[in-house]
């Protein structure tokens, strides 16, 4: 296929005859140790307002300097989604009154977005690819936290997460479907991750996101959205939308309006709910902020960036494909993030190079992935290395192990973290080649089933395949299969 | 000594390190007189013996051992806007009246490293909006040469202290004029600076884009050693410039006034309103300065009518926005009781903020809102831009400007000019911080009612050093800026 027919525009899989229209805000942490106009640290999880400086606090005279870091990691990601960059982005204020918002208003971006209309491409389980637009990215302060439930009749206010860095990035409305939504903002994770921009953890809040859903009879114009806000789990996004769908499609088939909202969804209950009406938004009155400059950047400072590029999860993909034969799906599946991509072009490399690129990669998605996850744990606390699984490999490619026994030796190797070699040695594991060696086990099977021997010649194969079968348990495994089949053959004549 | 007040800060700084007097005589003898006149003038909103006394020793064991610097024990009064760690600091506000900050300005912590000696803090219009100094919460400050006329403002304070010489020098800020009306109103020399020329972290905001620190003395001269302490590049301001600082001092006598060409704006000289007497006194200082050699060249600077509706878009829009963390959670006023967080805040607000200030919020807030900002804020920033190319094509064929700083001497108290009236005596001011330049007040002789008239000098980008040195040098040909209000002449 190609890329214009792969990036062909699906044809929507509709609901009852309702075509469904998400587009998604993501807020992302950016990976900085200070805040984004002040000195503080960005660490998570400490005393409340420890790391509250009179910036943050919105001390009377106080003024922002940006922390010049998150204008890198901004046009980092500009870079990974193929975007425009603005080399004279403009900070706004963004002004409501709120609690947990010190100033009065927060810092963002209106008119000028550091990245300007981008995109990516993301795949869905049955291996269809669709480009999806990003209309821009933009810088901004987070808020701090407001607590309500320990102080009696009062509130408190946490300002530690205050002017923590953030990336707000905006799509087009161009997913059709909860699956197509959930398959993009898993493909944003991966890029932030991949970058190194942000750590992504969604539990902590460093990565969440606002979807915007609508139904319309195909063809006609964008329904009536309501906004979705703060989903901090894939499994609560995928679970908001769904719920979204059939509430407005319930709304609708009966005839009735959709209110322009934004609404919480409540996974307990298993509903979304209003939180506030189109007319109850917020006039923000955004301006220039003219407390900060534009943020000019030159033209060696985004090649710079460029250069510093790691290869893209898309690049790599294509070149797994080419280089080590693997399928569209293996490619996908391998390029989730880019520690296991790594992993697996180390074990590529250790098992004895690209050749050895599809056993590589079924190990690594199957047999180790297996491992992990039965552990709980996550690639970088493996207790398996990548050299030590591509060494494995290698005796399967030069036959000392079989496949099968080679599961044996992952085994041991999981546990005692020995190498394949030590393993294979100390516990005799060495596949048996000797031709002569298997041609005495082989008689000896045939001599003690000669039923199944005179079966065999009348026509019925499955018979020849419980004689091997028998040769294999009688070498305990280690009998090289192919030689085994092969000498069989040879010896019923 | 009873007359060190009548030290030029020159005379002072020599006093000092000859030790004919010690800093904390120096310091002393400013606060007995604060002690004795301030009463009638009104001018401090916190004095801070104690304090002040501990730096004088400081000061004094620096000049002892010989490592003072340049100003090192000569007292100053700041400006109530700029932040002092420690020391109330309020703004002229009830919103700020139990706010003591927890840190210093950097013009403030300038003036400490410097060695010079904090008297206290000085009155100021709520949030520096204002032209009277009267809406400050802590009532009308007077000018020194008319108890029953206004100083001026916002920095009425400021004018008032060194006019009735209660400190020799003052920190002041200005937004739309707020430095040079209230030095004209008080017959002082008074220096806004170019927009990023002194850093704004730690003054607190009223209009980011127009607001400028800058110093006021009796004269140029004196203006110049402020100047050499307060300027500067500060990192912890983005807006303020990094580029090297001019030696003020030395640089008095650089500038040839022989040669030197004044532009005459033909449109601001025919302002209606403009007072006759005023205009005289700032002619015949022309004439002066003509004399000295200088050139007067007619210009047009055709914007002008667009002055005050720009600047009160811009001003007050940015001012709506600065102002919102005054919400009663954090810091400041707080009401009584509130039932929820939208009455604290409507109370806090409401309650703690002057008539002056509601009014800017509510014009700021209409300028911004939705399906208005493109009509007023937008097309006010365009008309700024043309405001600043009208001056800049001026400076093709001049070296400076020449206006009256006001169009008026000094108002009465409770004149109770209506916002308008107000608003228009900020005509030859305004423009200048619309334009981010440079302008100077030199006092220039009095009305009938013996009321001091300032002319001001408006030059290109980073002349402070230029209109510093004409001032100057008309004030060593001229005695208008060693006059003296009868209140200063009392001795403690």
């Amino acid at each position: 296929m190609t890329e214009a027919q792969k990036l062909a525009p699906s044809v929507s899989k509709l609901i009852d005859g309702w075509e469904v229209v998400i587009g998604i805000e993501i807020h992302t942490q950016l990976a900085t140790q200070s805040k984004i106009f002040s000195g503080s640290s960005t660490e998570f999880g400490q005393d409340p307002n420890t790391q509250a400086s009179l910036v943050d606090l919105a001390m009377p005279g106080v003024l922002p300097v940006l922390n010049q870091e998150v204008v890198d990691l901004a046009i980092r990601f500009g870079l990974g989604i193929d975007a425009y960059i603005d080399q004279a982005s403009v900070f706004a204020r963004k002004n409501y009154f709120y609690p947990d918002s010190p100033k009065g208003y927060q810092i963002s971006q209106m008119d000028n977005p550091i990245v300007g209309l981008g995109h990516i491409d993301i795949q869905l389980e049955d291996g269809t690819v669709k480009r999806i637009g990003v209309t821009r990215a933009h810088l901004e302060e987070d808020a701090g936290k407001s607590i309500h439930d320990q102080f009696e009749g009062m509130s408190g206010i946490d300002l530690n997460r205050a002017g923590t860095p953030l990336l707000e990035i905006v799509s087009e409305p161009d997913m059709r479907s909860v699956e197509e939504a959930v398959a993009y903002i898993k493909s944003i994770h991966t890029l932030v991750r991949w970058l190194g921009i942000s750590d992504g953890n969604m539990a902590e809040g460093s990565f969440r996101a606002d979807c915007n859903v609508s139904l319309r009879r195909p063809g006609q114009p964008f329904g009536t959205r309501c906004e979705l806000k703060n989903l901090n789990s894939f499994r609560f996004i995928e679970q908001a939308i769904n719920v979204e769908i059939q509430r407005q499609m319930d709304i609708l088939e009966d005839g009735g309006r959709i209110d322009q909202e934004t609404r919480l969804f409540d996974p307990n209950k298993m509903e979304t709910r209003s939180m506030r009406s189109k007319e109850e938004a917020n006039d923000y009155r955004y301006f220039p902020d003219p407390d900060l400059l534009p943020v000019i950047i030159a033209n060696e400072q985004i090649e710079a960036a460029r250069a510093a590029l790691p290869e893209l999860p898309k690049a790599r993909r294509a070149r797994f494909i080419a280089d080590f034969a693997v399928t569209e799906y293996d490619a996908h599946v391998l390029t989730l993030s880019r520690e296991l991509a790594d992993f697996y072009e180390a074990v590529v490399t250790a098992s004895g190079g690209a050749a050895q690129g599809k056993v590589a990669a079924n190990w690594v998605m199957g047999e180790f992935s297996g491992a992990l996850n039965k552990a709980s744990l996550e690639l970088q606390d493996s207790p398996v290395s990548a050299e030590q699984l591509g060494g494995m490999i290698a005796r399967i490619v030069d036959n000392t192990i079989s496949g099968k026994i080679a599961k044996q030796v992952f085994g041991f190797m999981w546990e005692e973290g020995k190498t394949a070699d030590d393993i294979i040695a100390e516990k005799g594991l060495k596949q048996e080649t000797d031709t002569g060696a298997i041609e005495a086990i082989i008689k000896e099977v045939l001599a003690a089933n000669e039923k199944m021997v005179e079966e065999y010649k009348s026509g019925k194969e499955k018979a020849f395949n419980g004689l091997v079968g028998q040769v294999m348990k009688a070498s305990r495994g280690k009998a090289n299969p192919a030689q085994v089949n092969e000498l069989m053959k040879k010896l019923i004549g | 000594m009873t007359d060190l007040h009548r030290l030029s800060i020159r005379e002072m700084t020599e006093g000092l390190k000859s030790a004919q007097f010690s800093s904390r005589e120096l310091t002393q003898h400013y606060l007995d007189r604060i002690a004795k006149i301030d009463d009638r003038v009104k001018s401090y909103v916190t004095v801070t013996p104690e304090q002040a006394l501990a730096q004088a020793d400081a000061a004094d064991n620096l000049l002892k051992s010989g490592t003072a610097g340049v100003l090192t024990g000569v007292p100053l009064a700041h400006k109530d806007i700029f932040c002092t760690q420690g020391i109330k600091t309020t703004a002229g506000s009830k919103m700020l009246d139990n706010f003591v900050s927890p840190y210093d300005a950097t013009v403030v912590a300038k003036a400490k490293a410097a060695g010079l000696v904090t008297l206290g803090k000085v009155n100021m219009d709520e949030f520096a909006m204002g032209s009277t100094s009267e809406s400050s919460f802590y009532g009308a400050t007077k000018n020194p040469w008319n108890l029953e006329h206004v100083p001026g403002g916002s920095s009425g304070g400021s004018a008032a202290v060194v006019a009735a010489d209660l400190a020799p020098l003052a920190t002041g800020t200005d937004t739309g004029g707020s430095i040079r009306q209230p030095a004209s109103f008080c017959g002082l020399t008074g220096l806004k600076p170019t927009y990023g020329r002194v850093s704004r972290f730690g003054m607190i905001a009223f209009a980011s884009s127009l607001d400028q620190g800058g110093p006021m003395a009796r004269s140029a001269e004196d203006c110049a050693f402020l100047m050499n302490t307060i300027a500067g590049h500060d990192l912890k301001d983005s807006t303020s410039i990094n580029k090297e600082v001019d030696d003020y001092v030395a640089n008095l006598n650089a500038t040839a006034v022989k040669g030197l060409r004044i532009g005459i704006p033909k449109q601001y000289f025919n302002v209606q309103g403009l007072d006759v007497e005023v205009k005289a006194r700032v002619e015949e200082s022309l004439k002066k300065l003509q004399d000295m050699g200088a050139t007067l060249v007619e210009i047009d600077l055709n914007m002008t009518e667009a002055y005050v509706p720009t600047y009160y878009l811009i001003a007050p829009a940015e001012a709506s926005s600065n102002l919102s963390r005054y919400d009663g959670v954090r810091y400041g006023y707080r009401c009584e009781n509130p039932t929820d967080i939208l009455d604290l805040y409507k109370r806090s607000r409401s309650e703690a903020f002057g008539a002056e200030v509601q009014r800017r919020i509510l014009i700021g807030t209409y300028a911004l809102s939705a399906g208005y900002y493109d009509a007023y804020y937008v097309k006010a920033q365009k008309v700024r831009r043309l405001i600043q190319q009208d001056f800049l094509k001026a400076f093709e064929n001049v070296d400076v400007i020449a206006a009256p700083s006001a169009p008026t001497t000094a108002y009465k108290i409770g004149a109770n000019l209506s916002p308008t009236e107000m608003y228009l005596g900020d005509i030859y001011t305004l423009a200048v911080n619309l334009a981010g330049l440079p302008a100077i007040n030199a006092p220039v002789g009095f009305d009938t009612n013996n009321l001091p008239v300032g002319l001001q000098l408006i030059g290109n980008y980073w002349s402070e050093s230029q209109l510093l040195s004409i001032v100057h040098q008309y004030q060593q040909n001229t005695d208008w800026h060693t006059k003296r209000a009868a209140i200063a002449e009392e001795n403690a």
